[in-house]
């Protein structure tokens, strides 16, 4: 199958192992990405200041899109959400529709919310499947015990991920690393928000929610906590030294994306799959899996 | 309970949050505190509570509301919309409000720095050589900014257009 993969603006600048993990996991599973150069930024980080900003900068990339009539997997789950609110608004609310493409007329495009958006794990979860992950695996990640993250905008607003997960018992991430063969551990704070909307406003506030999850993580031992979100990166990797000193908690745990696990599983070294650029690194995991 | 000046309630100010994409189901709201009881903010900052905010705006309370600095510490997690049994659209009300505020001209300098940057570069992070040397050192292709589009699209100081 083939779909455009959208990078959105922090993946391809601050988060290369994921976007390097991503693609070459896909590439294996027998997904081919097609980039698209005039991509840019999905409109969320517009939308506290106008909502209607927001719209036609994410209606800019889906009528980019809808002209190569390919569908979006993007790797970002805000990126994701925002574009699949936005076409979910220009398919369903015709006076929205218009407006839109009233603004967009002056570069000379036209949009009409046809494409279909998916984040990566919704990709993998629909087209390789749970099945036929664990059919490709060609080494096991046994012995190793990860939790999973799933993210706000992963699982929310519920209205748009009809079929897909449940924003109260979710499972799909879950069940993805267990189909590489570890353990997934499951921790009290599992749905928490890791208040990454805030940090720009009050840090202290934003690291406090951050830290239940991190110490519930530390606690059960996992080798790492999985990530499929940058924003999620920037409080649980980010700020996981910042943190550990403000609450004098020992915290150190390693945060991974799901592709790169995923890629260990397929046999990949860690070296392709961009784990020097984990800041803590998740170095008894890789003994396990590397030797 | 501090008292309430009348005087400067805004009769109208619960209609134009209505009327902000998103702000459409707020009068439905019968104060059952699901969304507050849901919400991971409030336990850390008590001034932010969805409920009483949307009693603010009901009651016309808009400069109290518009000025405040806590209106921004949401964190858009939609956990209060999910558990809402009257189809209240929290997090998409707390947009309409910022909107509202932007447009008062309360906005946040970290904000407005973001948004001057997608209009000048079409994203968040600048991209130059640096970037791109080291994508290709990944065997990542290279990010072409495409900016000129932005200026058409994004008004100048458009925040209220
Ligand atoms: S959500 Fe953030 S990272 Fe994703 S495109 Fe939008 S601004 Fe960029
Ligand atoms: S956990 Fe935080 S960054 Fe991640 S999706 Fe939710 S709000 Fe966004
Ligand atoms: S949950 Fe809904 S009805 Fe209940 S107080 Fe909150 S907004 Fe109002
Ligand atoms: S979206 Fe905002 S108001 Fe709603 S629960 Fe999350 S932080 Fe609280």
């Amino acid at each position: 199958m083939e779909a455009l993969l959208y990078l959105g603006c922090t993946v391809p600048i601050r988060n290369l192992n994921y976007e390097v993990s991503a693609r070459l996991t896909a590439k294996a599973l027998g997904i081919t990405f097609r980039d698209l150069e005039e991509f840019s930024c999905c409109g969320f980080p517009l939308k506290s200041l106008n909502v209607e900003d927001t719209m036609v900068t994410a209606a800019r990339n889906l009528a980019l899109a809808e002209r190569e009539d390919l569908d979006i997997c993007a790797l970002c789950n805000a990126c994701a959400g925002t574009l699949n609110e936005v076409a979910h608004q220009i398919r369903t609310r015709p006076e929205i529709r218009e407006k839109i493409n009233q603004r967009l007329r002056p570069i000379g495009l036209h949009v009409e919310g046809k494409v279909r958006v998916r984040n990566f794990m919704r990709l993998l979860w629909e087209e390789i499947g749970v099945e036929g992950i664990r059919k490709a695996v060609t080494r096991p990640l046994e012995g190793i015990m990860l939790a999973p993250h799933y993210g706000c905008h992963y699982l929310k607003p519920s209205e748009l991920n009809v079929g897909f997960d449940s924003s109260e018992t979710p499972r799909t991430l879950s069940e993805m690393i267990g189909a590489t063969g570890a353990e997934v551990v499951n921790y009290p704070s599992l749905l928490d928000c890791c208040g990454g909307g805030l940090l720009g406003m009050s840090e202290e506030v934003a690291n406090a929610m951050a830290a239940r999850k991190l110490v519930d993580v530390s606690k059960t031992g996992a080798h790492a906590l999985v990530l499929v979100c940058p924003f999620c990166n920037v409080m649980y990797e980010g700020q996981q030294k910042k943190i550990a000193k403000s609450t004098g908690l020992d915290l150190k745990t390693p945060v991974v994306y799901y592709p790169q696990v995923l890629g260990l599983a397929l046999g990949m070294t860690s070296e392709q799959l961009g784990f020097k650029l984990n800041r803590i690194k998740p170095a008894s995991l890789l003994k396990i899996v590397e030797g | 309970m501090t008292k309430i000046n009348l005087n400067r309630l805004d009769p109208q100010f619960k209609n134009r949050v209505a009327e902000q994409p998103g702000g459409e189901g707020l009068k439905a709201c019968f104060a059952c505190k699901a969304c507050t009881a849901a919400c991971p903010i409030q336990p850390l900052d008590k001034r932010y509570d969805p409920r009483k905010i949307i009693r603010m705006v009901l009651l016309g309370m808009k400069d109290q509301v518009l000025g405040s600095d806590f209106i921004w510490l949401c964190s858009s997690c939609y956990s209060c919309q999910e558990v809402c049994p009257q189809n209240v659209r929290f997090t998409e009300v707390m947009y309409a409000i910022k909107n509202l505020a932007a447009q008062e001209a309360c906005i946040p300098p970290g904000l407005m720095a973001q948004r001057s940057l997608l209009r000048k570069h079409g994203r968040l992070y600048e991209v130059g050589e640096f970037e791109n040397e080291k994508r290709l050192k990944f065997g990542l292709p290279p990010i072409i900014e495409h900016p000129e589009d932005f200026e058409k699209l994004l008004p100048d100081q458009s925040v209220g257009v």
